[in-house]
C-alpha cells in the first residue's frame, strides 16, 4: 500500500475538471432519479419549491424518496428527522472510507467535500483514487461532487415542473437505472477473485437480513462483515 | 416553513455522518489493516445494494421469469463487465427494463 507516502506532486494534474468529467457517467444515472423523484414528489402533494430545497438541503436519493411518503402520511417533524439519520447513517462508513484517498486538506475544505458525500460520489472518487494509486486533491473531489449536485437538483426540479405531464415515472423503466449504476459501479470495481467473495458475501447477507426485515441497517450490517472477509482475503496473500 | 425547518434539520443530521469520520480522522495515518478493511467497501456495500433490490424486489425471495428486475439484471451484468462503462450499462439496463414492461 504506497498511497501513503504518495507525494502531492503525481496529482498536481487532477484537477476541477478533471473531477467533473469523472463525473459524467453517473449524470446520467442521477437525472432519470432525480427526476422520478420530482415526480413523485408533486404527485404527493410537495410543492415545488419544497421538492428542490430538498435536493439543495438534503441531498440524499433514498431518504428524499421516503421522506415524500412519510410527509404524504403526515408525518411529524420529529420523524422525518430521525428516519432520515437512519437512512443515512451509512454516510460515516463512506466518510471513513473516503478518509485515506485524500490528499491532506484543511478543515474547511473537508466540510466542503462532506457537504455533497453521496453512495455514488464516494465509489466514483475511491475508484479514482485506486485506478490512479494517488490520493485526490480537493478541486478534483470538489468538482466531482459539484457536478453529481447540480445534476440531482436541476433533475428534481425538471421533475417537479414536468410531474403532471408524465404518467407513472417506473413504468419508464427510470426505477430500474438506480439499479443499472449500482451494477455498471459494482462491476467497475471489482478486481480479482477478492472483489467477487467480497462481492458474493455481502450480497449475501443483506438478502438474509433484507429478508428478516433489518432494512438499511442489513446493508451497513453486511458491508462490514464483507469487507471483514475483504481484510482477511488480501492479509492471507 | 415547517417543511422547510425539517429538510434543514434532515440535512443537518445526515451532514453528521458525512463530516464526523472525515474530521476526525483529518490529518491522520490508518494502520494498514484498516486501510485494507476499507478498501473493500465500495464493493461490499454496492453488492449489498443491488442483491436485496433485485432478488427480493417486494421483499421476499422470488427467483423466477416473473421478476422483471432479475431478467433485466443478467444482461445488465453482462453489459457492465464486458463494456466497463457506466454510461452503457445504464442506458443499455433502463432501456431493457423500458421493452420488457411494454411487452411483457
Amino acid at each position: 500500500m504506497s498511497k501513503q507516502e504518495e507525494t502531492t506532486a503525481s496529482t498536481e494534474a487532477l484537477g476541477l475538471r478533471d473531477g467533473a468529467r469523472e463525473a459524467v457517467p453517473v449524470v446520467l444515472g442521477y437525472l432519470p432519479i432525480g427526476f422520478a423523484y420530482g415526480v413523485v414528489g408533486t404527485a404527493a402533494g410537495l410543492p415545488l419549491w419544497a421538492v428542490v430545497s430538498m435536493s439543495v438541503l438534503v441531498y440524499a436519493g433514498s431518504a428524499q424518496f421516503i421522506a415524500v411518503s412519510l410527509i404524504s402520511q403526515g408525518a411529524s417533524v420529529a420523524a422525518l428527522v430521525a428516519t432520515t439519520f437512519l437512512v443515512n447513517v451509512r454516510h460515516l462508513l463512506y466518510s471513513l472510507a473516503l478518509s485515506p484517498r485524500l490528499e491532506r486538506m484543511s478543515r474547511g475544505r473537508l466540510a466542503w467535500v462532506a457537504a455533497e458525500l453521496t453512495d455514488e460520489s464516494f465509489v466514483m472518487a475511491a475508484r479514482a483514487s485506486a485506478s490512479r494509486d494517488t490520493r485526490l486533491p480537493f478541486p478534483f473531489v470538489a468538482g466531482l461532487n459539484g457536478v453529481l449536485q447540480v445534476a440531482w437538483v436541476v433533475s428534481s426540479a425538471v421533475g417537479g415542473v414536468l410531474g403532471g405531464f408524465v404518467g407513472d415515472p417506473l413504468a419508464l423503466g427510470l426505477d430500474y437505472a438506480l439499479i443499472a449504476m449500482f451494477i455498471g459501479l459494482l462491476m467497475l470495481q471489482m478486481r480479482g477473485s477478492g472483489g467477487v467473495i467480497v462481492a458474493g458475501i455481502a450480497g449475501v447477507i443483506s438478502l438474509g437480513l433484507h429478508l428478516l426485515g433489518a432494512g438499511l441497517l442489513g446493508i451497513i450490517l453486511a458491508t462490514v462483515v464483507a469487507g471483514g472477509v475483504g481484510l482477511v482475503w488480501a492479509e492471507r496473500r | 416553513m415547517r417543511l422547510l425547518a425539517a429538510f434543514v434539520a434532515m440535512g443537518a443530521v445526515t451532514y453528521f455522518s458525512r463530516l464526523l469520520p472525515l474530521f476526525v480522522l483529518a490529518h491522520r495515518t490508518l494502520p494498514p489493516r484498516v486501510l485494507r478493511f476499507l478498501e473493500a467497501v465500495p464493493v461490499a456495500v454496492l453488492a449489498a445494494f443491488v442483491a436485496p433490490l433485485v432478488l427480493a424486489p417486494e421483499g421476499v425471495l422470488d427467483i423466477s421469469l416473473s421478476n422483471q428486475g432479475l431478467l433485466v439484471t443478467l444482461p445488465t451484468v453482462l453489459i457492465a463487465a464486458w463494456s466497463r462503462s457506466l454510461i452503457l450499462t445504464v442506458v443499455a439496463g433502463s432501456l431493457l427494463m423500458m421493452a420488457l414492461r411494454a411487452f411483457a
